[in-house]
């Protein structure tokens, strides 16, 4: 599967996440619940690029700069 | 006004060493600190239990400071909601040494979230303090028939887990038990040879866990190295792969059903949808505040009430002790006045019976507007037109009062529906081009209800430059409640075209001094993530309870810098320095800004609170362009004493002298650039 940066993901596909930025960012995923191997849902991606991710019940917007440093995968 | 309740606090803050809760009388008392992630309900239970009352809001970041209460024999805290303890920031540096302090721990969970949730509970057993889970959002958990299996949770967890719904304060009577049966739990068992060393060294098991996940403030405090980003992930991937399994055991699902507000959340994201949204919910908040309130509850209170009744019987009262000249106009329908009668008393307003019956009766006609005017300096000082004592009661309460209860309301409902995140997310990435992250747009809110509050939200921003662009946008441009009131008021009277021109003025200063310092700030602006929280319906229990806080609260301040306004300038009146003032300031006044000189006083009011000096226009008669200058350079003018004080206090010495010299410069210089340009 080809691996690119969430900035591109869209709307509406289950993904699973490859790979994170390094450093404190990534703890702070880890603590919302991203991990790399997380499976997530893309809810939106509005014009712009902000991302809406679905984890279980959780929403949680990665704004557009975060989100090209994250890598994932489609399911 | 938050700041009241924080004063110890912050000075804790800002001195952790001192730790100086030891002279406290009430410091044998166990410590029980509630932890956990932002926006789980923290505050309601420390509302509960303490009895203090602390903003609840349904967006992450309500709370940034600690706040300590006393319950029984516990003293109490309440922390700022954290995803994990370390001090990356401001909020988990508060935490971090109250955490670290704290004897026991009741942790709330949000049952909804568990697989976030319980990665902090899992940290803070391995710090091996003694802890009790609260899985709150019961009520949401049965409403969606989840199954959630507690007892299998507090088995996994080798600690206490009750089950309780905050806003229905239901399993309350299980507090007692939490707080006494707090334990330390399971140890994962590589856990203890990791933290053996570094424990041995500095003899507390979750300062070396701090140690070791690399925090720096912990490992400097006890001179060691801390350790490595590196451990630090091992640690994490360990910790969220331990506590994925155990949600995974807990936790199973029957059926989820799709509900309106869920899809109402959805769809305020996306600007096609969201735009629309946005202007319903303004279109609305104009129609509540700008037409009901501003118009018909105002014009009731404050001439009905305020003139009609509580000035006259005043006025009527201290006449009888000094001289008066009372002139009663009675107008027709369209308030054109259609006779007039002048009554003068020389001694006092019952001297001559016959006169002031005819007075009474006259006066009293529905239709009369009646001006009462002393001789004496005094009396004028305190009960004439511009009285301090009559001003202060009939603005305050019959104008003000009314019109803040109506936007603290407003806003209330906004925190509470969790919108206002949907919003930021929406804004997200215009506020990019203005340094910052739709994370501001909610301290940028909060300002309209009020300036001094928001400056002190602004510390939930990533960086320091995010926190300077927000607030100086808050203390630059944005208009608090009280002088938004005003300036409606105001503003219903001078028409659609200087309103137009009002907005449009104050939102290109806004991107034009954000877009400044964002140029010219060192450093970078950090990107968002906010976990977005559910939409639901307010809490209207929770909304009057804001509301009447908050508004007790802009009394309580108000009423005193009022009355300190007016006293002086009702002094520099008495005194002719008023005059003296007004001619100095004359030139920038009538020249530049194109205004009668007597606005100058608006400017001396303004210095103490820019509604305030908002206020002192309504006195004046001006065109509705003079209306529109005079609102746009006191909007742009210094902020209220409150929020100055407060600014200091975030942003230091020098940042906050700068902005304010930076508003008294801007307000004139823009203020002026419009009167040249529409006068
Ligand atoms: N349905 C439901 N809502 C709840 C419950 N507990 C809290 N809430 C809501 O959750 C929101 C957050 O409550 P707060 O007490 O402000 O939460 P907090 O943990 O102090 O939040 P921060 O200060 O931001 O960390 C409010 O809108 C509450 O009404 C509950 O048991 N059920
Ligand atoms: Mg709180």
């Amino acid at each position: 599967m080809k691996n690119s940066t969430l900035d591109k993901v869209k709307k509406g596909t289950y993904i699973t996440i490859t790979n994170l930025p390094t450093g404190i960012l990534k703890v702070q995923l880890i603590r919302i619940g991203i991990t790399e191997g997380s499976k997530v849902f893309c809810l939106e991606r509005l014009p712009g690029g902000t991302i809406i991710l679905q984890k279980n019940r959780q929403e949680i917007a990665i704004g557009y700069n975060l989100a090209k440093e994250i890598n994932f995968q489609i399911v | 006004m938050s700041k009241v309740h924080s004063d110890i606090i912050e000075h804790n803050e800002k001195h952790p060493h001192l730790n100086i809760e030891k002279n406290n009388p009430d410091s044998k008392f166990p410590k029980v600190v509630l932890v956990g992630n932002p926006n789980v309900g923290k505050s309601l239970f420390f509302n509960y239990l303490s009895g203090v009352y602390v903003d609840v809001s349904n967006f992450p970041g309500t709370t940034v400071s600690i706040t300590k209460g006393i319950y029984k024999k516990y003293s109490i805290y309440d922390t700022p909601g954290i995803y994990g303890v370390s001090s990356f920031n401001d909020e988990e540096k508060v935490a971090l040494d109250i955490i670290l302090d704290a004897d026991i721990i009741l942790n709330v969970v949000n049952s909804l979230h568990l697989e976030r949730d319980i990665f902090l509970t899992q940290q803070l057993i391995e710090m091996g303090k003694k802890v009790t889970v609260i899985l709150n959002f019961f009520d949401e958990v049965e409403k969606r028939k989840i199954k959630i299996k507690p007892d299998r949770l507090s088995e996994l967890l080798g600690v206490e887990v009750i089950t309780t719904s905050a806003i229905k304060k239901s399993g309350f009577d299980r507090l007692d038990f939490a707080i006494e049966n707090a334990r330390i739990g399971n140890q994962p068992k590589e856990l203890h040879h990791i933290l053996h060393e570094t424990l041995n060294r500095v003899g507390s098991q979750a300062e070396a866990l701090m140690i070791l996940e690399g925090d720096t403030l912990v490992a400097e405090r006890h001179g060691v190295q801390c350790g490595s980003p590196d451990e630090r992930e091992i640690i994490y991937i360990e910790r969220r792969n331990r506590v994925n399994e155990i949600v995974s055991e807990v936790e199973y699902e029957d059926s989820s059903r799709g509900k309106f507000l869920n899809l109402l959340g959805r769809l305020s994201l996306n600007p096609l949808s969201g735009i629309p949204i946005l202007i319903i919910v303004l279109t609305i908040l104009y129609f509540f505040i700008g037409d009901f309130v501003a118009q018909r509850v105002v014009n009731f209170t404050e001439n009905t009430i305020g003139k009609g009744y509580v000035e006259y019987y005043m006025k009527s009262y201290i006449a009888k002790f000094t001289p008066s000249q009372i002139s009663v106009n009675l107008l027709n329908g369209g308030d054109k006045v259609i006779e007039t009668k002048n009554f003068i008393f020389d001694k006092s307003i019952d001297s001559d019976l016959s006169l002031y019956n005819e007075f009474k009766n006259y006066s009293r006609l529905p239709n009369a507007e009646v001006d009462f005017s002393f001789n004496n300096l005094l009396v004028r000082l305190f009960f004439g037109e511009f009285g301090i004592i009559s001003m202060t009661v009939t603005y305050l309460i019959f104008l003000l009062l009314p019109l803040v209860i109506a936007f603290y309301f407003a806003m209330a409902m906004l925190e509470d529906s969790g919108y206002l995140p949907r919003l930021a997310t929406m804004l997200d990435r215009v506020m990019t081009k203005i340094g910052l992250n739709g994370r501001a747009v909610i301290p940028i809110m909060l300002g309209f209800g009020c300036v001094t509050m928001a400056t002190i939200t602004t510390r939930l921003l990533g960086s320091e430059r995010e926190k300077t662009i927000a607030t100086a946008i808050l203390q630059f441009v944005i208009p608090c409640s009280a002088q938004l009131a005003v300036i409606a008021v105001l503003m219903s009277s001078a028409g659609i075209a200087a309103l137009l021109i009002y907005v449009s003025v104050i939102f290109i200063v806004l991107i034009l001094l954000s877009t400044t310092l964002n140029k010219f700030l060192p450093g970078e602006s950090t990107s968002l993530l906010i976990d977005l929280p559910m939409m639901r319906f307010p809490e209207l229990d929770n909304v009057f309870k804001k509301t009447f806080f908050r508004t007790y609260g802009f009394m309580k301040e108000a009423s005193l810098w009022f009355f300190v306004g007016a006293l002086f300038v009702g002094l520099l009146d008495v005194t002719g320095m008023l005059l003296l003032f007004q001619d100095i300031l004359a030139p920038i006044t009538t020249i530049w800004l194109k205004l009668p000189k007597e606005a100058a006083t608006a400017f001396v009011m303004g210095v103490v609170r820019r509604d305030f000096g908002a206020a002192g226009l309504f006195n004046l008669s001006l065109t509705s362009m003079q209306i529109t200058v005079a609102l746009i350079t006191i909007t742009l003018f210094v902020p209220c004493i409150a929020s100055f004080m407060v600014m200091l206090n975030e942003r230091g010495w020098k940042e906050g002298i700068s902005i304010w010299l930076g508003t008294w410069f801007f307000a004139f210089l823009i203020g002026g650039i419009v009167a040249q340009i529409i006068l």
